[in-house]
């Protein structure tokens, strides 16, 4: 692999030599296999223990540990900022808001889990045909011979990964950008719509009313006479 | 050596795995998001690995595409969670017929 900056594709799998950077001698050719099948290992586990513990808790813990172990399979191909974004996003916000909601809800999880075991051997029939369609399809499935004028944006072994991202995201998919600005935008206005509520009984402090209270209409000057008390 | 090939076997048993959650937990949402989170985190592993191995950025610039929207859906999807379990006191969801559709 001695050819870094070959811009011809690979015969076998027109893929450009150069992207093989990382694979430099077959010691990282080790250890780059030992990381893949560790993360996948418990990208495969955790996902398995999301959707089956017992607590929603445990759930999140489990989706967490596979996000982590997600972003360090991106890691692996050189896709450093979709790793870190999903660090950040998922772990940061999103596994933060299930565990809010989870703890914040009074829930009784037993009773939701009724109906566990006898949805088990239906559910387990459609994955196994779904994972055998798939690994079917993944198996008799080959490139085709795309050529490097095919790319949208071919990936630049001496650009950084971050710089290449942004290149293609503010030139030639900025509309697309914006929308999915929009899109956060829409989502969070609903969020707030949705769960916002008026509640009765409370007595908020009305900022324009103490605004436009006038000294005159707070106070009177009386003189009563004595004995007689005052008309309030 | 780890090719494509890998990547995307990793991929499908975690969508898979993300549809064998939704069919379990029928009665609980909040599972039931967790596995479609599952279900758009392998859809973003096979477009980066698609990304990385064809030697294209735009399957990485799709995979943030994919996270926005999965954040939106995320904190839509516990909205309704929440108002949901205001008016009903429970998040049982396998015979939900308030709007009697």
């Amino acid at each position: 692999m001695g050819a870094r900056n070959c811009r011809e594709p690979c015969r076998r799998c027109a893929l450009p030599l150069s992207r093989s950077r990382f694979l430099q001698g077959s010691q990282d050719n080790v250890i780059q296999a030992f990381a893949f099948y560790l993360f996948a290992t418990i990208v495969i586990a955790s996902g398995a223990l999301t959707i089956v513990s017992r607590n929603p808790v445990h759930s999140v813990l489990w989706l967490i540990l596979a996000f982590f172990n997600a972003a360090g399979l991106m890691l692996l191909i050189g896709a450093e900022f979709i790793a870190m974004l999903l660090v950040i996003v998922y772990v940061g916000a999103v596994a933060v808001l299930f565990l809010f909601v989870v703890m914040m809800l009074d829930i009784d999880f037993a009773e939701l889990r009724a109906g566990f075991t006898r949805y088990l051997p239906f559910g387990l029939l459609i994955a196994v045909v779904l994972l055998c369609e798939m690994i079917f399809a993944v198996g008799v499935w080959n490139f085709a011979d795309i050529g490097p004028d095919a790319r949208m944006g071919t990936i630049d072994p001496d650009v950084p990964n971050i710089e290449a991202i942004g290149r293609a995201l503010y030139d030639r998919y900025l509309l697309v950008f914006e929308g999915a600005g929009i899109v956060l935008l829409v989502a969070m206005v609903g969020a707030i719509v949705l769960t916002h509520r008026e509640r009765g009984g409370v007595r908020p402090q009305n900022i324009g009313k103490q605004i436009k209270r006038r000294p005159e209409d707070a106070t009177r000057n009386t003189q009563p006479e004595v004995g007689k008390g005052v008309e309030l | 050596m780890i090719g494509l090939g890998h990547y995307l076997v990793v991929g499908a048993i975690l969508f898979v795995m993300g549809v064998l959650g939704i069919f379990l937990n029928r009665k609980n949402i909040i599972i039931i998001l967790m596995a479609i989170e599952l279900i758009l985190l392998a859809v973003n592993i096979n477009l980066v690995a698609f990304s990385a191995f064809l030697g294209d950025i735009v399957g990485q610039v799709f995979a943030m595409f994919v996270l926005t929207v999965a954040a939106g859906e995320a904190a839509i999807g516990l909205a309704i969670l929440v108002i949901y379990f205001r008016g009903r006191g429970t998040i049982a969801v396998d015979d939900v017929n308030r709007m009697k559709g």
